[in-house]
């Protein structure tokens, strides 16, 4: 059976690095923490964004299959394709109106979709339950409890906590586990006048653990500050997933190597067009965002992987929405990635093809995709994908996704 | 190192406050467990069947929207769905400020402390719409009532109640050779089978511990004796023989049940569980941990398990033995307060009036607690997994977790006080003999009234127990 999580490796989740970094005991003076900081380079080059698409997204209306004869039978008011505002792709599939910001990506191919994807979860249909596996990675719910993005860290040599960053305020459990990482908010605030700051560093001096968390906050807040100011000066808008995005860059231009947050609002049983509009608008504006800041020579380097728990049901329901389903898709952005493209096996929308005759079939494991993506990038070694990080996982052809 | 009454209110309780005078010992101490309730009567909360009315009225708003799809009472019925779901975030608001009024206003710490370890050890959360908040009245109702019982009592109460099953799946839960099970299979063609996430974690979380001596092999035969356990919107919890796995279950080296065998076979397994020795080494330690240190007294630890063992979990006597420890008692403060706790503290130490709090509507409450709670990396009623909260201290004090609790303090307290207090008052009233110079410094040498009260509540002293 899998053991996972003993109380000692629980001592060392993600929030615990900064009292394993040897900081404990050693001169706080010397601290890396404390002082402007410089941190080790990072082992490897490329940039990993991993974006967690809360809530469900409906793949059959972001990737529009206008070309398979079944899906216009399942959709009224979603009825998407070339002939309704969408932007054709391929000839067979069409990409939903609110994503044509992205369009010159596509045509310079980076950008890409995989489309039937799925996590091993399956009807059962709960958000929770569903983020949850899609965090872990793991082939059935409950089977670790830390997160797949940390045990590639885990066997990574020479990861430091500002290696991965995980940005907002929600919890990020891909990244949670025993390897350290760094979060922060860019709309965390320490708000304190000069001299209450003073007397606050005064009042922890003698407490290592409160002393670094300090110093590194107040480092951070300023960074963050630096950051909205400059973005603010190139009279940019700022909204909080924009500011996400441009935090991360920030962070992916330095020392940071995977960056992960989330987008929510994809839930959409009702008036689904315009909560899909306005979610797709974040995703867009994030894809942008992040390559803007990361300037062209990161972005080639970089592969922004956007994934939700579940797709959603293949048939329109009642009220100008869809229910809870399961195969869904991948979106695919950045430099490194082989865009241009619509990756995966198209299972068709016929009844009999769908899953339980409800669902799109899911015909691909988004943790085989993810796998590879992390070979080809990071070089992790195929039995750490297979028995670590995503244990079971079966990847027998290399699904082709980089353009390394 | 012996009973220190300030000591006590801080590391045992809910911390000082300007209105109680700190408990005189030990025995004072483990007697409140034993009286009324008093917080509870005065701050009262709905047990599992007040979540129970919510969940079913939300089904029913569900249903009736579901069925007027394309009708004109479609959108009263929206509507109405959407009234309930604002009545139960109204609920969950209220719940929370009475849960935080109890550790604000009792002269009793010591039953809110242990009510919340013994919360946390049996994590359970709503993963439904209509469910979503009935952590708190499950605590209500599964955990608080059975804290100073015997560990097996407080063990069935939270396994066997629907928001467990419910959250580590047990009610989809069917015994492969069941009658469901044979029915499904002949007549729909459908595949049903055992769910082995409850047992798992009874083994691994609540009773043995991880490195418990089990094996897989009682992993599974628990989850077939689990098997019948299951709940309805309707009734609550019901035993379904059902679903129940036909035969005898033989776990750690005991068999349990037969064919016609009930709940009881259930219940005597799980007492025979929480009398295990592995149980009393695994209890002994989390106690140890939660009330003292990270790395506890392996003396101490000892000692609570000794005591477990000698009265088959009887809790009133194993905190007995944690409050008579000298372990118990070292002077300086290690554990960091988790944030409902350190934010419950803080407006105990305040003396944050009652009305203040009750006065609070559901959007303050979010801009108040709830938000600063989620961003200092305590989510209230949704902890990370079943495992519940961390207790390593350095979970609690990230830079960003810090950041928000020194934001709290700074602009929080005016807000909930008309008036603060003064400063080197409150100083002593937090802290009292863990007050020194360098804070009293602090106290007098911040520019502003409000920094200085913030600063009082942002020290690692006040922020650790």
């Amino acid at each position: 059976m899998t053991k996972h999580a003993s109380s000692s490796a629980k001592a060392y989740s993600r929030r615990s690095f900064l009292t394993r970094s040897g900081l404990v005991g050693c001169s706080l003076a010397a601290s890396p923490l404390l002082t402007p900081v410089s941190f080790a380079a990072a082992p490897w080059d490329s940039r990993l964004v991993v974006i967690i698409l809360r809530g469900g997204m409906d793949a059959l209306d972001v990737v529009q299959p206008y070309g398979d004869p079944a899906y216009a039978g399942l959709r009224s008011s979603l009825l998407g394709g070339p002939q309704n505002g969408a932007l054709d792709l391929d000839g067979y599939f069409a990409l939903h109106p609110a994503l044509a910001p992205l369009m010159p990506l596509w045509q310079a191919q980076q950008l890409g979709f995989v489309h039937a994807v799925s996590t091993p979860y399956r009807n059962k249909r709960s958000h929770f339950d569903g983020q949850d596996l899609l965090e872990a990675g793991t082939p059935g719910l409950h089977e670790r409890r830390d997160g797949w993005l940390n045990r590639l860290l885990q066997v990574t040599p020479g990861v430091e906590a500002r290696t991965a960053f995980a940005i907002g305020q929600g919890d990020m459990k891909l990244l949670q586990g025993s390897a350290p990482v760094s979060d922060w908010s860019p709309d965390a605030q320490i708000a304190l006048s000069p001299q209450a700051e003073r007397l606050a560093g005064l009042m922890m001096e003698q407490d290592p653990l409160f002393h670094a968390a300090l110093g590194e906050a107040l480092d951070l807040a300023r960074d963050a500050r630096d950051n909205a100011a400059n973005a603010a000066r190139r009279g940019k808008r700022s909204r909080p997933h924009q500011r996400i995005a441009d935090y991360a860059a920030t962070q992916l231009r330095g020392d940071t190597r995977i960056a992960a947050f989330s987008i929510n609002g994809w839930d959409t049983h009702n008036r689904q067009t315009g909560a899909l509009t306005r979610a797709l608008g974040r995703l867009s504006d994030t894809i942008l965002t992040l390559k803007a800041g990361l300037g062209a020579g990161i972005w080639d380097k970089t592969a922004v992987v956007a994934m939700t728990e579940f797709g959603r049901t293949a048939r329109e329901n009642g009220t100008g929405g869809t229910d809870h389903g399961t195969g869904g898709a991948m979106v695919l952005a950045g430099g490194a990635i082989r865009g241009g493209r619509v990756h995966g096996h198209w299972p068709g929308l016929d009844e009999a093809a769908l899953f339980d005759r409800r669902d799109l079939m899911p015909t691909g494991d988004v943790r085989a995709q993810v796998g590879w993506i992390m070979r080809g990038m990071i070089g992790v070694r195929h039995q750490d994908i297979a028995n670590v990080i995503f244990p079971g996982v079966e990847m027998t052809t290399d699904p082709g996704l980089l353009r390394l | 190192m012996a009973f220190d009454p300030q000591l006590a209110e801080i590391r045992f309780g809910c911390g000082l406050s300007p209105s109680h005078v700190p408990m005189r010992d030990a025995t004072a101490m483990l007697n409140g467990l034993l009286k009324v309730d008093q917080a509870a009567q005065d701050w009262p909360i709905p047990g599992f069947d007040g979540v129970f009315a919510d969940a079913r009225a939300y089904s029913a708003a569900r249903r009736a929207r579901k069925q007027a799809v394309d009708t004109p009472q479609f959108a009263a019925r929206d509507k109405a769905l959407n009234q309930q779901r604002a009545l139960m975030r109204d609920h969950q608001a209220d719940w929370f400020i009475q849960r935080l009024l109890r550790c604000v206003t009792t002269p009793d710490g010591f039953r809110e402390r242990v009510t919340l370890f013994w919360a946390d050890h049996f994590t359970a959360q709503g993963k439904i719409a209509a469910l979503r908040y009935g952590a708190t009245p499950y605590v209500e109702t599964a955990v608080r009532p059975n804290i100073a019982a015997r560990f097996e009592d407080l063990l069935i109460a939270a396994v066997t109640n629907p928001l467990m099953l419910h959250y580590l799946d047990q009610h989809r839960s069917t015994g492969p050779n069941s009658r469901r099970a044979k029915r499904l299979a002949s007549r729909r063609g459908l595949e049903v089978g055992l769910n082995e996430n409850l047992a798992r974690e009874v083994l691994e979380l609540h009773t043995l511990g991880v490195d418990g001596p089990y094996t897989q092999q009682d992993v599974r035969q628990l989850a077939e004796l689990f098997t019948g356990m299951t709940y309805n919107l309707k009734d609550g919890f019901r035993f379904s023989s059902g679903h129940a796995e036909p035969g005898p279950e033989t776990v750690m080296g005991q068999s349990y049940g037969g064919d016609d065998a009930g709940f009881e076979a259930i219940q005597d397994a799980l007492r025979d569980l929480a009398r295990h020795p592995a149980t009393a080494s695994h209890l002994a330690y989390k106690l140890a941990v939660h009330f003292t240190s990270d790395t506890p007294d392996p003396d101490l630890v000892a000692h609570l398990t000794a005591r477990y063992r000698e009265t088959s979990g009887d809790l009133m006597q194993v905190y007995a033995a944690l409050l008579e420890h000298p372990a118990a008692w070292v002077f300086e403060l290690r554990n960091v307060k988790p944030p409902f706790a350190y934010l419950a503290s803080a407006c105990r130490a305040l003396g944050v009036p009652a009305a203040a709090l009750r006065g609070l509507n559901r959007k303050q409450v979010h801009r108040l607690f709830l938000r600063p709670m989620q961003r200092m990396g305590q989510r209230w009623e949704f902890s990370n997994g079943p495992d519940g909260w961390s207790e390593a201290d350095g979970d609690w004090i990230t830079p960003q977790a810090l950041a928000e609790r020194m934001r709290w303090c700074m602009a929080v307290p005016a807000r909930l006080m008309e008036r603060l207090p003064a400063p080197l008052a409150m100083l002593e009233t937090a802290l009292g003999t863990r007050s020194n110079a360098q804070l009293r410094f602090v106290a007098t040498a911040a520019e502003t009234e409000r920094e200085a009260v913030g600063l009082i509540l942002a020290s690692p002293t006040f922020q650790r127990r």
